[in-house]
C-alpha cells in the first residue's frame, strides 16, 4: 500500500489523496458543510467537486453542467464538467487518437477549446471562429490525433470558463518521459467569484476599478511622493491597476482548493517531484515560489526547454510550467501562488508525512506600475537587449544577467517617476501605424514601446532571488524552420482603462470580422505586439506554437503559445503559419477578451500541407 | 523502507533519458539533435540510490544550465552581429496566398449560414455589450435654517462603449411642500474621446413655469481626475443658460472618500420669473464624505453652501428669501 503511494507517478488524484490521509472525513466534511438553500439557490444543480478526476483512453465523454461551488465561507454558481472543478485530467498519450463527445447537459452554450494542442481548425473549439458554439441540450463530437507532448489544457471558449469549465492535459511523450521524476503533479492555478461572468464584466464598465482595494489614498504607504501622485492624477490613470479583479472577490484556488481547504502533496525526502503549473485562471497572473526550494523549469507551455534553476516565476493566464523539484531538509514545503497585485494567494502543501505543514509566507506590499509600464522606458528600442538601461542601475552589476536588466527598468521607473510630465504626451496618436483606428477606445500610445522580453512581470524587478525571464527560455531541442522571416507585421494592444474597451489596433472584433490577420501557409514571419496599454496582456494565437524572438541560440528560440506583453513595452515571436484554418487570436484575460480584444487568425490555402 | 522504494522507481525508470534523447515530442518538428537537449543527468545517480540525489542533481542541473547559459551568451552575441549587418524585416503586406480560398474556414464545415450567425453572436458579446447603469450620485436629506428638504441627482445610461442613451434626473424641496425645481433630461451620449462624452438632447422642467429645454454637453473625466458634467440650454422661451459641475473623489482610505464638489450656474439674461439673474447666477460648493459599504453603496454625511450671485440674489431678497444658504447633508450614493 505505501509502497504504491510512494511509487505513484500518476498526478495524484485529491480523492485518492485524501482517502489516504486521515484528515479525509474532515476536509470533504468542509465542502459539503453548506445549507441546502445554498445549494440550490443558483440553477439547482449539484454542489462542484474539487479536484479532477482521471479520464484516459481514445474516447472521452465529457459532460457539461451547471452546477454550484463553494470555497472560503461563499458560495456561487458554477459549470462544471462531469462532476468537477476543475473538470477532468485528460491523461493521453503522443499519437493516440483522441474522441471526445461533449455534451451540454447546462443551460448556457458552450464549446471545449484544447488549449497548446495542435488540432484540425475545425476542432479548436472556439464558437463564431472554427465552430458553433454547443447549444444546451447538444452534443459535439471532437475527433483528432494527438501530435504531441506535454502539459496543456482545456476549456470553454464561453463565459462558461470562469465558472469552472476547464481541466488540465497532460501527454505522456511516445518516446518515454525525458525526466526521470518520483511524483508528477499537476498544480493548476484558477481564480473563482461568486459573481457570475456577465455581472462582473458590467461592474468592470461602468465601475471605476470596483475590484480593487489596494488604491493609493491619503493614508496608504506607497513609496509615492506628492509629485508622483499628482502625476498619475493628471493621466487620469492609477499606478495600482495591476489587475481588474482581485481578492476579496477572488479566490484563489489550487486544483480546485481554496487557502484554507489544505490541499497537499506528498512526497518523500530525496524525491523528484515535478510539478506542472497550469495557469487556468480568468484574470489573474499569478508569482508562484516555494520559499525553501529551487525550482528547475524544464518545459514551457508543453515545450522542453533547457533545465533553468530560479527560485520565482511569473505565470500569465494560459501560460503553463513545468518544473521539477527535490524536495529535502524539511517535512513541508508552501507552494504559493500569490496574485500579481498580491491582493490573495492560492496555497498548498508538499508534505512528507500526515501532519506536515509549512509556514506560508505573508503577502508581500502590491507593487506599482513604473515608468516602463507607462511605455516610457529610458533605453534604447527595438528588439535587443537594452544595454542603455546598465547606466541607471541601482541594483547588483555583479549578478547581473538578462533578467536584472529589465529588473533596473524597473527601479529606475520608480526612481524618476515624479520627473515633469508637462511636455509629454501620453497619447501620442502620430506614433501610432496608420491600420491603429484612434478613437476613444486608446487612451494611451507608448513613447518608447522596449523590447521587455527580460522582463520578469510585474512586482519582479527587485526581488532578491532569481525569478524567471522569457530570455531564460531556450528550446530544448532544435527548432524545425529557422529560416528568417520575409516579413514582420506589427499589432498594436489598445485599450481604454476607464471605459474598460480593449482591442488589437484599436478595432474592436466586431469592426474586423472579415478583416482577420492573413497569413500564408508556411509563411515566416515575425509578428511584433506592441502594448500601448499599462496592463500586461497574456496574448495567445490557437493552433500554432510560435517561437520567442528571445536571443535564444539560433534554432532554439523557445516555442510557446502564450505569450505576456509586459505593459509600454513590446515583444515578438516568429511564427511559421503551418496550420491552414481560421484561428483565434486574443488576450487571455478574459474579460479584455470579452470586451474586445479578440481577432482571427487565417492561414491559406485551406488544402495547403494536406499531403 | 524510504530509501528502497526510490530505487525500485529509478530501476524502473532507468531506460527512460535513453529513450527520450531520440524521441520526438513535437510532431512537426522531425529527430531533434540530440545533444542539444541537456538530459537532466540524475541518472547517473541511479545505481546509488536516492540518498544523495539532491547534492548530485543540483550540482549536475546547475552545470549543465550555465553550459546553456553560456551557449546563450555566444550565441546571442552572433546574433548582434550578425542582425546588425542585415536589412531589418519589411514591413510587407501578406502574399497573395493569403487571400485565397473561403472568407471564413468553417463555413464549409458547419454550414455558412450557421457560421455566420454564430459569427455575429461572438462579434455582438465579444465587442462591449449594450449596459443598463443607474446612479443615485446624491440622494440627501438637507438640514437648513428654516424647513428641512432633500435633494436628488440620478442619472443613468443605457447603450455601449460609444453611443448610449443619457437621462438625468435633478431635483430638490422643502419636505411638506411641492419641489423647488425638478427636471428630467433624456440625451443622446457620444463618445468623442477616451474620456469625454458629448451630449445632446432635451430637459424638462418640472415644476414652476412650463419649460422645455434643448441642451448640448460635454460629461467626463478631466486631467486630475475631476468628473466634470458642462451644458448649455436653451429654452422654449429663448432663454440661454448653463451648469458646470465637478467633483473629485478623495480618498482617504479604500473605503472612506472625501469628496468636494462644485456647480455654478450661468446665464445669458435675466428671467424674472425664475429669479434667474444674468451671468454668474448660482454657486454651489460642497464637501461630503461617504462610506463605501460596497463599492456601490455608501452613505454620506456633508455640508454645501449655497449662493445666489448678482440680479440672482436680488430676486432672493425681494422674494424674502435668503440669497446664501447651508445645507449639512446625509444622504445615500449608489449605483447598480
Amino acid at each position: 500500500m505505501s509502497t504504491i503511494a510512494t511509487r505513484e507517478t500518476l498526478p495524484l488524484d485529491r480523492r485518492k489523496f485524501l482517502m489516504r490521509s486521515a484528515g479525509a472525513a474532515s476536509l470533504i466534511g468542509t465542502g459539503l458543510a453548506m445549507p441546502a438553500w445554498a445549494r440550490g439557490v443558483h440553477g439547482g444543480g449539484a454542489m462542484a467537486r474539487k479536484g479532477s478526476d482521471i479520464l484516459s483512453g481514445k474516447q472521452l465523454t465529457m459532460k457539461v453542467a451547471d452546477s454550484a461551488f463553494a470555497t472560503g465561507g461563499r458560495t456561487g454558481p458554477a459549470v462544471t464538467v462531469n462532476g468537477t472543478l476543475p473538470g477532468p485530467l485528460l491523461r493521453l498519450t503522443e499519437g493516440q487518437n483522441l474522441v471526445v463527445d461533449l455534451l451540454n447537459n447546462s443551460s448556457m452554450a458552450t464549446s471545449i477549446h484544447w488549449h497548446g494542442l495542435l488540432v484540425p481548425f475545425q476542432m479548436d473549439g472556439v464558437p463564431g471562429v472554427s465552430m458553433a458554439a454547443v447549444e444546451p441540450g447538444e452534443s459535439f463530437r471532437y475527433e483528432f490525433p494527438i501530435r504531441q507532448a506535454g502539459t496543456y489544457w482545456w476549456h470553454a471558449h464561453t463565459l462558461q470558463e470562469p465558472m469552472g469549465h476547464y481541466g488540465p492535459i497532460i501527454i505522456d511523450p511516445a518516446g518515454g518521459d525525458p525526466h526521470r521524476v518520483d511524483r508528477d503533479y499537476v498544480v493548476m492555478l484558477t481564480d473563482w467569484s461568486p459573481l457570475d461572468p456577465h455581472a462582473l464584466i458590467k461592474k468592470l464598465k461602468v465601475g471605476e476599478a470596483p475590484f480593487n482595494f489596494q488604491k493609493t489614498t491619503a493614508t496608504d504607504d506607497y513609496p509615492l511622493s506628492g509629485a508622483d501622485r499628482r502625476m498619475w492624477a493628471k493621466m487620469r490613470m492609477m499606478p495600482t491597476d495591476i489587475s481588474d479583479v482581485s481578492a476579496p472577490l477572488y479566490s484563489y484556488l489550487i486544483n480546485g482548493h481554496g487557502p484554507k481547504d489544505d490541499l497537499r502533496f506528498a512526497f518523500n525526502p530525496g524525491e523528484r517531484v515535478r510539478l506542472r503549473f497550469i495557469n487556468g485562471s480568468a484574470m489573474t497572473f499569478f508569482n508562484v515560489r516555494i520559499p525553501g526550494l529551487a525550482m528547475h523549469v524544464v518545459a514551457a507551455d508543453g515545450q522542453d526547454v533547457r533545465p533553468v534553476e530560479v527560485d520565482e516565476f511569473q505565470i500569465g493566464n494560459a501560460e503553463t510550467y513545468d518544473v521539477i523539484v527535490e524536495p529535502t531538509g524539511a517535512d513541508a514545503f508552501a507552494i504559493v501562488a500569490e496574485a500579481m497585485d498580491r491582493s490573495g494567494m492560492g496555497v498548498a502543501m508538499l508534505a512528507s508525512s500526515e501532519g506536515a505543514r509549512a509556514a506560508v509566507p505573508p503577502l508581500r506590499d502590491p507593487p506599482l506600475l513604473t515608468m516602463a509600464d507607462m511605455g516610457m522606458s529610458h533605453g534604447s528600442s527595438g528588439p535587443e537587449m537594452d544595454h542603455g538601461a546598465m547606466d541607471h542601475g541601482a541594483t547588483d552589476h555583479g549578478a547581473m544577467d538578462h533578467g536584472a536588466m529589465a529588473g533596473m527598468d524597473h527601479s529606475t521607473g520608480t526612481e524618476s517617476s515624479g520627473m515633469d510630465m508637462g511636455s509629454m504626451s501620453m497619447r501620442d496618436t502620430s506614433l501610432l501605424p496608420p491600420d491603429v483606428k484612434v478613437g476613444p477606445g486608446i487612451d494611451m500610445v507608448s513613447m518608447n514601446p522596449v523590447d521587455r522580453m527580460g522582463d520578469p512581470g510585474i512586482g519582479l524587478g527587485d526581488i532578491e532571488h532569481r525569478v524567471l525571464n522569457y530570455r531564460q527560455l531556450v528550446a530544448a531541442r532544435m527548432n524545425t524552420d529557422m529560416r528568417r522571416p520575409t516579413r514582420m507585421k506589427e499589432i498594436h494592444l489598445t485599450g481604454n482603462m476607464e471605459r474598460y474597451m480593449w482591442s488589437f489596433d484599436g478595432k474592436k472584433f466586431s469592426a474586423v470580422t472579415d478583416d482577420p490577420l492573413r497569413f500564408a501557409f508556411n509563411e515566416r514571419v515575425r509578428v511584433k505586439l506592441v502594448n500601448d496599454t499599462m496592463m500586461a496582456h497574456p496574448i495567445h494565437l490557437h493552433g500554432h506554437f510560435f517561437e520567442l524572438v528571445n536571443d535564444a541560440p539560433h534554432g532554439h528560440q523557445p516555442l510557446k503559445h502564450t505569450l505576456i506583453v509586459q505593459p509600454g513595452g513590446s515583444a515578438q515571436f516568429d511564427l511559421t503559419a503551418n496550420e491552414p484554418g481560421d484561428w483565434a487570436f486574443h488576450c487571455h484575460l478574459i474579460y479584455h477578451m470579452h470586451n474586445g480584444m479578440f481577432q482571427v487568425v487565417t492561414v491559406r490555402p485551406l488544402d495547403a500541407g494536406a499531403d | 523502507m524510504r530509501k528502497t522504494i526510490p530505487i525500485g522507481a529509478a530501476l524502473l525508470l532507468a531506460s527512460a533519458p535513453a529513450a527520450a534523447a531520440a524521441q520526438d515530442h513535437d510532431h512537426a518538428a522531425p529527430a531533434p539533435a540530440a545533444d542539444d537537449t541537456c538530459p537532466m543527468p540524475d541518472h547517473a545517480a541511479m545505481g546509488e540510490g536516492a540518498m544523495d540525489h539532491g547534492a548530485m542533481d543540483h550540482g549536475d542541473m546547475s552545470a549543465c544550465r550555465s553550459e546553456a547559459d553560456e551557449q546563450l551568451m555566444d550565441h546571442s552575441g552572433m546574433n548582434h552581429s550578425t542582425m546588425a549587418g542585415e536589412a531589418p524585416i519589411p514591413q510587407t503586406p501578406p502574399p497573395p496566398e493569403a487571400f485565397e480560398g473561403p472568407a471564413h474556414a468553417a463555413d464549409a464545415i458547419v454550414g455558412a449560414e450557421k457560421m455566420a450567425a454564430s459569427r455575429a453572436a461572438v462579434a455582438r458579446e465579444v465587442s462591449g455589450m449594450n449596459l443598463l447603469w443607474i446612479q443615485g450620485e446624491r440622494a440627501e436629506y438637507r438640514a437648513r435654517e428654516g424647513s428641512d428638504g432633500y435633494l436628488w441627482d440620478i442619472q443613468g445610461y443605457y447603450g455601449g462603449d460609444i453611443d448610449k442613451l443619457w437621462v438625468k434626473s435633478e431635483g430638490e424641496g422643502n419636505f411638506g411642500e411641492k419641489p423647488e425645481s425638478a427636471e428630467v433630461q433624456a440625451l443622446w451620449s457620444h463618445a468623442i474621446g477616451p474620456w469625454w462624452d458629448l451630449q445632446a438632447g432635451i430637459r424638462q422642467d418640472l415644476t414652476g413655469p412650463e419649460r422645455t429645454h434643448a441642451v448640448i454637453g460635454l460629461q467626463g473625466l478631466a486631467p486630475y481626475l475631476f468628473e466634470v458634467d458642462a451644458a448649455a440650454f436653451i429654452s422654449t422661451r429663448g432663454d440661454v443658460t448653463a451648469r458646470i459641475e465637478a467633483e473629485l473623489d478623495q480618498r482617504i482610505t479604500q473605503r472612506l472618500i472625501l469628496q468636494p464638489r462644485a456647480e455654478i450656474g450661468l446665464s445669458a439674461q435675466d428671467i424674472p420669473e425664475l429669479g434667474v439673474g444674468a451671468g454668474l447666477d448660482t454657486v454651489e460648493a460642497g464637501l461630503r464624505l461617504r462610506y463605501e459599504i460596497t463599492r456601490q453603496f455608501a452613505p454620506y454625511v456633508g455640508i454645501e453652501q449655497e449662493w445666489k450671485i448678482g440680479h440672482g440674489a436680488d430676486y432672493a431678497r425681494a422674494a424674502g428669501e435668503d440669497p446664501s444658504a447651508t445645507n449639512y447633508v446625509a444622504g445615500i450614493r449608489f449605483w447598480f
